[in-house]
């Protein structure tokens, strides 16, 4: 028999032992990130966080997604789950924040060079196929219990769409454009930024929806290991065997989903914004 | 001095380049090459000078390698080997940096897609080279709005360019290559995906603009109609290899093999073979005062001919003089040919076009006399069939006397 959990085992310590202090050091800053984000979120009253993202609803999309924003998020605040909710935004803000930072240039590293798109890709078809409570143990081990940990594994988790849909967009910008702008001596620092960035903006931010909604999906996965918010309460309505705690929490993260998914979407689709 | 000239110019595409390289230099073929080394050999051994100020087309079908050895020009594709030489200064031994210039401020291209962006407007892509160039904003747009006043496409500044039809935006891409002034023009196939009224009208207006700005043009086709329209010289591709350059006169009168005759004979010839190509050089004339009537007639008679070109003794053209009126002058014993010359005849000169000739031929049946524009010396004589062969685009081969003898004698 192989065991070659052990030697996974055995890296993870070696890890732990020798970047402790760079662990910690993550941990600071993804905790002060979730934390103001999440602090920024709970400061005004709910009807006013309510009233800034159904403006934003309006402004993007159309009256329906608006009033279900209306009606979805005074419902949670209705049900006593506002302060859960925001934690769980927090979260997935912060997390889906820190994947776009790594995985958007991920993915334009790999459209520019095929040998590192080929490097690239095992490694995301692991992360995303690997089931995601499995994130949790070097979670715990490099960063304790709480948010970091639940924002990491999110991160992980939610990161593949991101790069995969940056190197779609960019190869997918027409050889043509691409040529012409080098006839006319474009450095490829302007390349990048005046025309692929540009020209791929519309499936770059398909790939932020989907991070988005990937990061959602762990939130009750992240509640294992304390990260507390919306998935607590659904751990608890299973732990307990409550079956309206489950499904309150469960609605709430549903209804959080949907509005997270029709604005985002709204940004990479042709725009409906009114004055 | 010749502004741009290309060397030898080659390009292999494959992995071992060097060895197809050392194989093409033994002289062999494409096809061994290619079955030796796995290398495609896109352009062999270009060499041609293009001057300031000309317009040069490189003609060939698709596969020839002309798009290749014009992206060869700027190295948006690397030559494997040769040179290419700008103002005395190799583009093919520059450094990034200064490629960039070059390509910044000397050469700008023009796509048959367009290349243009959709995110931007009409003004903002015709400003882009400008813009990469670090040109502030204001000076940029200044400069591109007088460029698109040039390509007619004042008041579409601020469409986005999606919205544009395909001449429309053909235009947007000339301005964009027109903004960065550059010294030399390279269009590649650029009014190929434009219908055919607009791809005419567009040729007529790149005529126009060069007739303005005489830039050095390095235009690409896959259709000799355009590249006769167009250029001054063109040069014409097969397989990788240039196999004639030339005037477009040239091209049509001697085409250098069978490949590019056959290319000439679908061109639509009257617009551009000329009397010069076309005259006899050294006809049988009846001189005036020298030749009386007794000797012109023995000069028909010796050429078979019913009528024959009347000059002074200084050569200069005076008229046409008919058998049947020699024949009624020898009835009246006169000697003079004088009253027999018919006055007034319309005269082509040496660049006059078969198109202009036809009339004359309408008109009255008889040979079109070719005249210096200045001295009014006769230097020719275009006989009716040579334009009734040019215009019917019937070859000499097939035009048996039976044919022509009925057509002549229709029109007599």
């Amino acid at each position: 028999m192989i065991h070659i959990g052990t030697y996974i085992e055995q890296f993870i310590n070696w890890l732990v032992l020798n970047f402790g202090a760079f662990f910690d050091l993550i941990k600071v800053e993804v905790e002060s990130v979730v934390n103001s984000v999440e602090w920024v979120l709970m400061l005004p009253p709910f009807y006013v966080v309510i009233a800034l993202i159904a403006l934003l609803a309006w402004k993007r999309t159309g009256w329906g997604v608006t009033l279900f924003t209306i009606f979805g998020l005074t419902l949670i605040w209705a049900m006593g789950y506002w302060d859960q909710t925001m934690t769980t935004l927090a979260l997935i803000l912060s997390a889906a924040f820190i994947a776009l930072l790594m995985g958007i240039p991920l993915g334009i590293l790999a459209a520019k060079k095929p040998m590192a798109g080929r490097m690239i890709r095992p490694v995301l078809d692991l992360m995303q196929t690997m089931p995601a409570f499995v994130y949790l143990i070097p979670a715990v081990l490099f960063f304790g219990l709480g948010k970091v940990p639940g924002a990491f594994a999110t991160v992980i988790f939610a990161m593949p769409p991101a790069v995969r849909l940056t190197t779609l967009g960019i190869s997918q910008v027409p050889k043509d454009i691409v040529e012409a702008t080098r006839s006319f001596g474009a450095t490829s620092r302007q390349l990048l930024f005046k025309v692929e960035l540009p020209l791929a903006l519309p499936t770059i931010l398909a790939g932020v929806n989907q991070t988005i909604m990937m990061a959602l999906s762990m939130v009750v996965i992240s509640a294992m290991i304390a990260a507390g918010g919306l998935g607590e309460v659904v751990l608890k309505g299973i732990t307990q065997l409550k079956i309206g705690l489950g499904f309150e929490g469960g609605i709430a993260v549903v209804i959080l989903a949907v509005i997270l998914d029709r604005i985002t979407q709204s940004f990479g689709t042709k725009k409906v914004g009114r004055a | 001095m010749s502004k741009l000239k290309i060397k030898d110019l080659t390009l292999i595409f494959g992995k071992e380049k060097e060895k197809a390289l050392s194989l093409l230099k033994q002289g062999k073929t494409k096809a061994e090459i290619l079955s030796e080394t796995g290398c495609t050999v896109a352009v062999k051994n270009a060499s041609f000078d293009i001057e300031e100020g000309e317009f040069f087309v490189i003609m060939g079908l698709s596969g020839s390698g002309k798009s290749s050895l014009l992206r060869c020009l700027n190295r948006l594709i690397e030559p494997t080997s040769g040179s290419v030489v700008l103002n005395e200064r190799n583009i093919t031994s520059l450094a990034d940096l200064e490629l960039q210039a070059v390509r910044r401020k000397e050469m700008a291209m023009v796509f048959q897609n367009f290349g243009l962006l959709p995110h931007r407007t009409v003004l903002e892509n015709v400003a882009f080279g400008l813009e990469l160039q670090d040109i502030p904003k204001e000076e940029r747009e200044e400069k591109a709005k007088a460029v698109i006043d040039l390509v007619s496409l004042g008041g579409y500044e601020n469409q986005h360019t999606g919205e544009l039809s395909g001449g429309m935006q053909q235009r947007v891409g000339l301005a964009r290559a027109l903004a960065n002034d550059p010294e030399i023009l390279l269009m590649d196939e650029a009014f190929s995906a434009l219908d055919p009224l607009i791809r005419t009208q567009m040729q007529d207006e790149l005529i126009d603009l060069q007739e303005k700005m005489h830039r050095t043009i390095v235009f690409i086709t896959h259709d000799l109609d355009e590249a006769i329209r167009l250029g001054d010289r063109i040069a014409i591709m097969k397989d990788g290899e240039i196999i004639q350059i030339g005037t477009p006169e040239d091209i049509l009168t001697n085409p250098a093999t069978d490949y590019v005759s056959s290319f000439v004979e679908k061109v639509d010839r009257k617009s551009i073979v000329t009397a010069a190509s076309l005259m006899f050089d050294k006809p049988t004339v009846a001189i005036f005062k020298k030749d009386g009537v007794e000797g012109s007639l023995r000069k028909m008679r010796a050429s078979g001919l019913t009528s024959l070109p009347a000059v002074s003794v200084d050569k200069a053209f005076l008229g046409f003089v008919y058998l049947k009126d020699l024949l009624e002058l020898k009835a009246q014993k006169e000697h003079t040919i004088e009253k027999a010359i018919i006055r007034d005849i319309p005269v082509a000169y040496a660049e006059t076009t078969v198109e202009q000739m036809l009339p004359f031929i309408a008109e009255n049946g008889r040979a079109v006399p070719v005249v210096d524009e200045k001295t009014n010396k006769l230097i020719g004589i275009v006989a009716q069939t040579s334009l009734l062969i040019e215009t019917t685009g019937a070859s000499w081969e097939n035009v048996t006397g039976n044919t022509i003898d009925n057509l002549q004698k229709e029109i007599v």
